[in-house]
């Protein structure tokens, strides 16, 4: 089943779509990973990036980002029309992810929170390890298993009321 | 009965007005000052406001006064449309039975302006601010007519930030372009706004007629050389039973209620239909706490984009291809729906029915050009299914069938917000140049238009549409000429 029927990139079509980072790059600094298989008339991502590391061809050819240049800053995270981009952080023992999230509650730092798949289902815990918002969309980057990165997509924000 | 207004939602902050007191079928309730009459009542919980002649409940459609669901009685006025009626202290609206009879009084006088222009812009979505401020920025005196009481036509409600490039909104929030659009409108001293009024024909003595559809009873005459015509599109409406029962709305409806008012539309929702309108408006629902079911798609693929797909299924919300409405359920709103898998050819598979526990079903299934105004203009129109219906033939410039009168957005053909504002661009760069006051930019908004923007793949079914009603100005002085 493709993405086209279901809405969602399987990891074999972010592999053929050259989206998945090389391991090597992996292990040095966090890395953008940008999911927009289309052709959509967009270049946001583009002037987004403070280090030219994204390049579109034309308006509309798939943006591909150059990952020597990126930092993972994630500027391009809270840009992006479609929310498309996530920054992944292998460094350390856990998986650090940064995602977009526009939905309530604000999350903040300490937060726990539910994990979600590319399909909505809940696949762990993680916790809020930072996050910032640029035009009221934020950048959340969590705590997830190291075996979890490249699934976990989405956050529902659990806030402790005591 | 329970409150519908949203109290925290991550990306609009509701500024309320002044709470106005009116009645309601007898019973006095508030709302607040800015919102219109059906969005008050909607927030108190209110779901009917009209029956048909047979008795049927008629509820909120589409919100933005273009179908005929919420036509009540206000200050004994009938067939008003309440969904564009604002709210004000005193009113008296009562829901409306059937056919009215005409008011055997009338409601003082009307009164009557004539107004002369270079240019009349009708309609104040995307298409025409971006005409109306081109042509001012250029020093002609424009007239922009809306029928709505607030400008920017469907920009209010998108709290998406836009695709595309800078140079045309791209990346800013729908509602912001808007209010930043709107702004600029009303700061320019070459355009006359006349807001809740509506073109309703042209006379061959040259003259727009318009007339207010609220307030004051106003009466325009409205002679200009040229004449913009950017009245948008309407929802399109899907045959499934009981598909006129409250809580069936067009999702560009719930849009109204949710991001221009603050409303939670309902509860628990089903989505019809998975182009980027109903995949976009089942995340807005999500963000307005909104528990959204499925999103139902006839055909076998996602009809929008991938990223807004993708959106949404992180949010665990099902896009259940081959799969369409059946039927609503409910008294005199929307309990239950039930949707039911298709075939090959599109036809229900007996059996494979599934009901949803919901109180809100969103009509996505597309939209349809307003072509109305132009028809009655007499301009020649062709059926493209590619762009939604009947559109005005038009040349590379945007010009119509008739001599000066232009044709820029959704009644072009439905596309996506960013081709609207290069078409109202177009539109009025045209006519700048006509009048000598070309600076260049027409042949450079028409090459991004058509060689930039629309050579996108996921754009390849409106550019086909739109290139079969474009002709060159000789084809056009042909079909002129055929037309005459």
């Amino acid at each position: 089943m493709s993405f086209r029927r279901t809405g969602v990139l399987s990891v074999e079509e972010l592999a053929r779509l050259g989206i998945i980072p090389p391991e090597e790059r992996m292990k040095k600094k966090p890395v953008a990973m940008i999911e927009c298989p289309e052709e959509v008339p967009c270049n946001i991502c583009v002037s987004a990036c403070p280090f030219n590391a994204i390049r579109k061809e034309t308006l509309y050819s798939r943006p591909r980002l150059e990952e020597n240049k990126c930092i993972g800053c994630g500027v391009c995270v809270v840009k992006c029309p479609g929310l498309a981009i996530f920054v992944v952080d292998l460094r350390g023992e856990d998986a650090l992810l940064t995602l977009p999230y526009e939905m309530s509650p604000p999350p903040a730092k300490g937060d726990k929170c539910l994990l979600l798949d590319r399909e909505g289902r809940v696949v762990g815990e993680g916790e809020v390890v930072k996050a910032w918002s640029y035009d009221s969309t934020w950048a959340v980057t969590v705590r997830v298993p190291r075996d979890m990165w490249l699934h976990v997509r989405a956050i529902k924000v659990v806030k402790n009321r005591a | 009965m329970r409150g519908y207004r949203i109290e925290e939602h991550p990306i609009l902050k509701f500024r309320r007005g002044r709470v106005v007191k009116f009645r309601f079928n007898g019973v006095e309730v508030e709302g607040y000052e800015g919102e219109s009459v059906l969005a008050s009542l909607y927030a108190l919980g209110y779901r009917v406001f009209s029956y048909s002649k047979t008795g049927r409940p008629r509820g909120a459609f589409c919100m933005i006064g273009k179908c005929s669901s919420c036509l009540a009685r206000v200050n004994g006025v009938p067939n008003t449309r309440i969904c564009i009626e604002p709210v004000r202290d005193g009113l008296v609206v009562e829901t409306q039975s059937g056919l009215p009879e005409i008011p055997s009084e009338t409601h003082g006088d009307v009164s009557e302006e004539e107004i002369e222009a270079d240019a009349v812009v009708v309609g104040s979505g995307p298409a025409g601010l971006q005409a109306a401020l081109t042509l001012a920025g250029h020093g002609l005196k424009v007239v922009l007519v809306e029928e709505h009481f607030k400008l920017g036509g469907q920009l209010v409600k998108q709290t998406h930030r836009f695709f595309g490039d800078t140079a045309y909104y791209g990346g800013v929030r729908g509602f912001r372009i808007g209010e930043l659009l709107a702004e600029k409108v009303r700061a320019s001293s070459n355009i006359k706004v006349l807001t809740s009024t509506r073109v309703y024909g042209f006379f061959a003595e040259g003259y727009l007629g318009a007339a207010t559809v609220t307030g004051e009873p106003r009466h325009y005459l409205i002679k200009s050389k040229y004449t913009i015509v950017a009245t948008g599109a309407s929802e399109r409406l899907a045959l499934f039973e009981n598909n006129d029962l409250p809580g069936v709305m067009g999702a560009g409806g719930a849009q109204t209620l949710m991001n221009e008012y603050g409303i939670r539309p309902g509860d628990r929702a089903v989505v019809v239909g998975s182009g980027n309108v109903g995949l976009i408006v089942a995340y807005q629902l999500l963000q307005a706490g909104v528990d959204v079911k499925a999103i139902l798609e006839l055909r076998d693929e996602i009809g929008g984009w991938f990223v807004h797909a993708a959106k949404i299924r992180r949010h665990g919300v099902p896009i259940k291809t081959r799969r369409t409405l059946l039927r609503v359920e409910g008294h005199d709103r929307v309990e239950k729906a039930v949707s039911v898998a298709v075939d090959g050819g599109y036809n229900p598979i007996p059996g494979t029915e599934e009901a949803y526990d919901v109180d809100l079903v969103l009509l996505a299934v597309g939209l349809q050009p307003s072509y109305a105004l132009l028809g009655q203009m007499g301009a020649v129109v062709k059926h493209v299914p590619e762009l939604g219906g009947l559109v005005p033939v038009r040349t590379w410039s945007m010009e119509t069938s008739i001599p000066g009168v232009y044709v820029a957005g959704d009644l072009s053909g439905v596309e996506e917000a960013t081709a609207a504002f290069l078409e109202g661009e177009l539109a009025a760069r045209s006519i700048l140049e006509k009048e000598g006051l070309a600076d260049g930019g027409r042949a450079e908004v028409l090459h991004y238009l058509w060689n930039v923007y629309r050579m996108s793949p996921v754009l390849e079914r409106a550019r086909r549409g739109k290139l079969s009603v474009t002709l060159s100005e000789g084809e056009m002085e042909e079909l002129r000429r055929g037309a005459g």
